[in-house]
């Protein structure tokens, strides 16, 4: 047995495991289940104050690096809708967040060009409706295009979207936009949201998670869900049983967007500056790979393939020089190993055993 | 506009030097996706190798400079060529071996073969920038600048005439390996159905490795003249330079060996003339915005898909 055979023999228990553990857990009480969900969730609440000694970062502050996760989660559930649901490829997906950040950058802060000083509140669903009405203006000419020639032009598009505001005085340039305000609130006199503790942004991050997991699986079990699924199976017979398929894949493009713009929004009231250079092609990539390491498709898989993405770096900070390459080493692992990502959409899943039988098939044919 | 009618003829022969090297680049995507379907992600990588073999071999043998004759030039040209190209070749090759053959065997998704190549290419770029260098490495140019001749007012020089020759060469010897060799009826064949033409005897993998090896031939090529025209290169050098080419491939059609050369031109002159225009900070902008123009009202690229077709 050579070593991947028995590599994948293992995976192939751990795979029988995992379902397993779902069955047991959906024929637990409903009670029983949103028990332990809470207490995860509030578990969840607690990690930056419990700091758990394995978990937490010692090379940098375990808040911050929690928050960077969120924002990571948010942005790979929004790719998530228009990758791992819709199955439309998108590798300029940091455009989205950067127009997100932006918008919050221009409206609130007092040292942009326009200065408006909305509060950052005001700012997000701004933030939000312009990274949607991106997401529109770059879908409507190219949606018509198919796979790779969307990956490229998607591509070309996070690129025209750093440019740009590294070329727009108007947007700051490539010294980019600072202080933009933190969200508001106040506590005891003290506000809530400051550079000294990164809890709170942790805490807002969660809850937005949470939120747009609920949002999500709603839109995924709707009449818009099904018919992204139809369109990932197959886009010409979706088309011919009567789904708008055009229309369809903008809305997928656009909500994707929205939340991409939201996880920008996020960034951008914590850092306090925004920046060019806080957009590079890199992180559409990392974004991604997030999805499809995780498992495209399938939201807890997302989320833990951004923990994976947006963690592992920071946790193995000792190895900063090498982490990238490390990744890149390991993307390729998990593309021969688990190439449905760690924890696949079951509908994938069968998919993919599916054409495993055709494989067996045509070599029986043989 | 007055910058641009002043020196166009200018632009347009740094466009199409530019062009040159970006067409050469994109044969590699073009060849890799006209036979697999597949965006080989990793080829920017295949290029920057290329470029640092060169710059190896020409740091070691042309540390004496100055009053070197022109067949030595030409000698220490080819050699590095040579290196360049034994560089991306086997980076090429490496890139199958690791990242396509084993998700090939499982049958895996389109998709995770984006994956794994994206994987590979940020492995071998900050490979390069861990164990060689993260700065910008000066590359020796062997060529002297001078104008060779004077055309419409502007000045062109032996650099570019070189670079833009070269490039033909390389790109006419590959056209015509693939149309008149028995090995590139063998590539021909499995572009247009890999089944079948396994089941006529030709061996699919090897095919698929010869594939990645042109491209990585081309690609080191294209890495001398690079070396040659800017006379540096870095461990990131070939990632915009990849998108360009890549936007290239795509513009002239993908799959089309003759779609590279024209969509590398085009892209060249475009952004040339386009910077002029609106400013050279805009260049790579006016590039992808010529991309999603171009796809808007002609979604298969200039020339069409047709590694297979009886055309390419």
């Amino acid at each position: 047995m050579s070593t991947g055979e028995r590599l994948q023999a293992i995976d192939l228990r751990r795979v029988r495991a995992v379902s397993g553990m779902r069955r047991w857990w959906s024929r637990l009480p409903r009670g029983t289940r949103f028990a332990v969900l809470a207490v995860v969730a509030v578990l969840l609440y607690l990690l930056p104050v419990l700091n758990p000694p394995i978990i937490t970062t010692p090379d940098s502050d375990f808040a911050t690096v929690l928050f960077t996760v969120t924002t990571y989660c948010l942005a790979a559930l929004g790719l998530n809708v228009v990758v791992g649901m819709a199955g439309l490829l998108d590798l300029g997906y940091v455009g989205f967040y950067a127009v997100g950040a932006y918008s919050v950058a221009m409206f609130a802060s007092p040292s942009s060009s326009i200065a408006t000083k909305y509060p950052w509140l005001v700012c997000v669903p701004i933030a939000i409706a312009l990274s949607m009405i991106a997401g529109a203006i770059l879908g409507g000419p190219t949606l018509r295009l198919r796979g790779d020639y969307l990956a490229i032009v998607t591509l070309g598009f996070g690129e025209i979207v750093r440019l740009s505001a590294v070329n727009s005085p108007g947007l700051g340039a490539a010294a980019g936009i600072t202080s933009i305000p933190h969200p508001p609130g106040a506590l005891n006199g003290q506000p809530i949201f400051s550079v000294l503790d990164a809890k709170p942004y942790y805490w807002l991050g969660l809850t937005l998670v949470f939120v747009v997991v609920a949002l999500v699986r709603n839109i995924e079990n709707s009449r818009v869900g099904r018919s992204w699924l139809a369109i990932r199976e197959d886009e010409d017979a979706a088309e011919l049983m009567g789904v708008p398929t055009f229309k369809f894949k903008l809305w997928a493009f656009a909500i994707g967007a929205a939340v991409g713009g939201l996880s920008g929004a996020m960034f951008a009231g914590k850092q306090g500056f925004v920046s060019p250079d806080s957009f590079p092609v890199l992180t559409s990539v990392l974004f991604l790979a997030a999805v499809v390491v995780g498992g495209a498709g399938n939201r807890l898989g997302v989320i833990v393939g951004a923990i994976a993405v947006a963690y592992l770096p920071e946790r193995f900070r000792g190895f900063q020089n090498s982490r990238y390459m490390i990744f890149g080493l390991a993307l390729i692992l998990m593309s021969i190993f688990r190439p449905q990502g760690l924890i696949p959409n079951r509908r994938r899943e069968v998919e993919l055993a599916d054409r495993k039988l055709d494989e067996v098939g045509v070599e029986v044919n043989a | 506009m007055k910058f641009l009618i002043d020196n166009f003829w200018t632009l347009t022969s740094t466009g199409l030097t530019q062009g040159a090297i970006y067409a050469l680049i994109a044969l590699g995507y073009t060849l890799v996706y006209g036979v697999l379907q597949l965006i080989n992600f990793a080829h920017s990588e295949v290029f920057m190798v290329g470029s640092f073999f060169a710059m190896w071999t020409l740091n070691a043998l042309a540390s004496h400079e100055g009053h070197a004759g022109a067949l030595l030039i030409i000698g220490l040209l080819v050699l590095a060529g040579i290196a360049a190209m034994i560089g991306s070749g086997i980076t090429a090759l490496f890139v199958e071996f690791i990242a396509y053959r084993p998700l090939r065997r499982r049958n895996a998704p389109r998709l995770v073969f984006l994956i794994s190549a994206i994987g590979a290419s940020i492995a071998i770029s900050e490979a390069f920038g861990i164990f060689i260098s993260r700065n910008i490495l000066p590359v020796p140019q062997l060529v002297q600048p001078k104008v060779v001749l004077t055309l419409f007012g502007s000045q062109i020089y032996n650099m570019q005439v070189i670079i833009v020759a070269a490039s033909i060469v390389m790109m006419v010897g590959l056209d015509q390996f693939i149309r008149r060799t028995r090995l590139g009826r063998g590539v021909r064949a499995v572009a247009q159905d890999q089944d079948t033409a396994a089941l006529m005897g030709v061996n699919k993998d090897r095919v698929i490795a010869l594939t990645f090896l042109l491209g990585g031939l081309m690609a080191g090529g294209a890495a001398l003249l690079y070396t040659q025209q800017f006379g540096l290169t870095r461990f990131n050098v070939g990632f915009l330079l990849g998108i360009k080419a890549f936007t290239a491939a795509v513009l002239g059609g993908i799959g089309n060996l003759r779609g590279a050369l024209l969509g590398g031109l085009v892209l060249g002159l475009a952004e040339n003339y386009g910077s002029a225009l609106v400013g050279s900070q805009w260049r790579d902008v006016v590039a992808f915005v010529l991309l999603i123009v171009i796809l808007m009202f002609r979604p298969t690229g200039i020339l069409g898909e047709s590694l297979g077709k009886a055309r390419a």
